[in-house]
């Protein structure tokens, strides 16, 4: 049956590879949002002494092309040194499945986003960045732009659902637009935590709801 | 299987095999403009197979032959009735009622005359795809001039309340336009009892040819045609007639006269067997919209908790089976259904949903195997999905 998909696409769609969770994951991170279509959510497990990628595992709600690219990507990566890891790109994993129609560029991005994302996670926790710059506005703002409102479908920098961020003492305030018992209040806030909770010289990070 | 199970019949419909019979020899052999019927025998013999088609469409919908217009489809049908009696009767008021849940060719339509000054009213539709007669009764005003609902939905298949709109319109001398483009051929239509001035059609959706369509228009309604030239169609639509395609349009509505009753039977024994299985073997599925048999016989609309319908799609056509769900990965739209959003449900839950729609070409044998295929790929899909809990 002709699709506008390449034979390898459809053959790590049909049965991807590297898919499930892990237990006790180093790392365990999300990008996107059901809201705007697409979400893959990555674990990563990674060998303390040698920082290989020891197990990967992802999860997705997204297209056939998430899908396979989930399943690629996790395949590049298996066995590899988080540093490479951090080189392999969308445009690899759109390669190593024969390509991907234009329209579904963004969902093999979305795969390496979560892959990078992960392994800079992984790194500030273990303490590999090379240069440790303290947290500024920037960095955290930056971050958040990640974490998408589930009732708009866009981040929440560009949402503008943040109503203010401070950082104090090693501690991030932060303070979100939303109700309290707002149905994705809860996901908001570990979304947050997980994007922010391992920066090196931040020991806390608080969310609170400001209605 | 290498069958291709189409079960997308909503979107468009094979075409009859009888009906292109009788288009073929109008392409060369009987190629005539019928323009010219007053001085050529050739065109004469064109022109009354297209007047026969016209008779045919017009004793479909209750209608006079000469209420018939042919057009390119249903978009232009509806873009004729809107914007063709907004800007004819501008003098009379600039208001237009109409409902959330249209086609877009009257939602883009209404959106290019807000764009000329006309204020367009949307009467709410209920969780079921409904709109209240009571409803449009108050959004009327001395300025409306135009109320345009459409027949059926063609996401949901919820049969709007048309003869109690049409009343209404009629008691206040407001123009009343359906877009019954998802029922022509489909159940009865009397154009007389709907009290409708402007109705639209499309001959694909009933096993005809794509690219061809009507417009009823009744007798002493004036509409502004938007294309200018030589004045066919009594200058509601120029331009040399589609003449194959109206001839097929002609015996598709015929064979429709005939074998509706038959089909529609078939094709809802279909639907409620599927129905019936999806829903003893499937967890957690949904209906969207009216109960099962408050809709078209045609349409099965689902929400599949836990995951999406692209990959769910993309899935199913590997194994021929070929249905519908509208993907929001490929547009790049946030809001793949405009119809499902109205009607209240979940962003999360959209994203599952899955069209099904029967059509006279359909086999019922084939039912298990739709199922078992579906089935099999909901269970993969739920396995990957980071929202199924295996509730
Ligand atoms: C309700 C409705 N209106 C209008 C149309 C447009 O018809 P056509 O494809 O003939 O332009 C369709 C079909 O796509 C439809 O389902």
């Amino acid at each position: 049956m002709p699709t506008p998909y390449t034979k390898l696409v459809i053959e790590h769609f049909k049965n991807p590879h590297n898919v499930g969770e892990i237990e006790n994951p180093d790392v365990k991170v999300t990008e996107g949002s059901p809201a705007c279509g697409d979400m893959l959510t990555l674990y990563l497990k990674v060998d303390p002494v040698t920082h290989k990628i020891t197990d990967i595992k992802f999860k997705s709600f997204g297209c056939a092309s998430n899908i396979a690219t989930g399943s690629i990507i996790t395949d590049l990566v298996a066995g590899k040194t988080v540093e490479e890891a951090l080189k392999i790109t969308w445009k690899d994993a759109a390669e190593a499945l024969g390509g991907l129609p234009p329209v579904k560029i963004h969902c093999s991005v979305l795969a390496a986003d979560a892959l990078h994302s992960a392994v800079e996670i992984y790194m500030e926790k273990e303490g590999l960045v090379k240069e440790k710059n303290p947290t500024k506005m920037e960095t955290v703002f930056q971050k958040l732009t990640h974490v998408i409102d589930p009732n708009t479908g866009v981040d929440i920098v560009k949402s503008k659902i943040i109503k203010g961020v401070k950082i104090e003492n090693g501690i991030i305030f932060i303070e979100v637009d939303l109700k309290e018992n707002d149905q994705f209040a809860a996901n908001v806030k570990e979304e947050i935590l997980e994007r922010l909770g391992y920066l090196w010289d931040i020991k806390e990070v608080k969310v609170s709801f400001s209605k | 299987m290498n069958t291709i199970i189409y079960l997308d019949n909503a979107s468009t419909t094979p075409t009859d095999k009888r009906v292109i019979k009788k288009m073929l020899p109008f392409f060369s052999e009987n190629f005539a403009n019928p323009a010219t019927k007053w001085t050529s025998s050739l065109s004469k013999l064109v022109d009354e197979e297209v007047e026969q088609a016209r008779l045919n469409i017009a004793k479909l919908l209750g209608a006079d032959p000469d209420e018939i217009f042919f057009t390119s489809g249903g978009t232009e049908s509806d873009n004729t009735a809107l914007k063709g009696i907004a800007f004819k009767h501008h003098d009379r008021g600039n208001e237009i009622i109409s409902i959330p849940i249209e086609h877009e060719a009257v939602l883009k339509s209404l959106e290019t005359l807000e764009g000329f000054g006309f204020k367009i009213k949307f009467a709410r539709v209920d969780s079921k795809g409904f709109v209240d007669p009571e409803e449009i009764k108050r959004l009327i005003t001395k300025k409306t001039i135009l109320v345009s609902i459409m027949h059926a939905n063609n996401e949901i298949g919820t049969i709007e309340p048309i003869e109690e709109i049409g009343k209404i319109c009629r008691e206040r001398d407001i123009y009343f336009h359906t877009d019954a483009v998802q029922t022509v051929g489909h159940i009865p239509i009397n154009v007389k009892s709907f009290n409708v001035d402007l109705l639209s059609l499309s001959a694909h959706k009933f096993y005809g040819p794509k690219g061809v369509g009507a417009i009823y228009v009744r007798k002493g309604v004036k509409v502004k045609p938007f294309m200018d030239g030589g004045g066919q169609e009594k200058g509601i639509r120029s331009g040399t007639l589609n003449t194959t395609g109206i001839i097929g349009l002609g015996e598709a509505a015929r064979l429709a006269s005939e074998e509706m009753e038959q089909t529609e039977s078939d094709v809802k024994k279909m639907r409620d067997l599927l129905w019936d299985k999806i829903q003893k073997q499937i967890p957690k599925v949904y209906l969207n919209g009216a109960e099962i048999d408050s809709r078209l016989s045609n349409n099965l609309n689902i929400i599949i908790k836990g995951i999406r319908n692209e990959p769910l799609l993309v899935a199913l056509n590997e194994r021929g089976v070929i249905a519908g769900g509208g993907s929001a990965c490929a547009a790049g739209s946030k809001y793949p259904s405009h119809v499902l959003k109205s009607i209240g449900v979940k962003d999360n839950d959209i994203f599952g949903a899955l069209r099904i729609t029967i059509g006279k070409f359909n086999k019922i044998e084939y039912v298990d195997y739709v199922v078992q295929s579906l089935n099999e790929i909901v269970n993969s899909l739920r396995d990957l999905s980071p929202f199924w809990e295996g509730e």
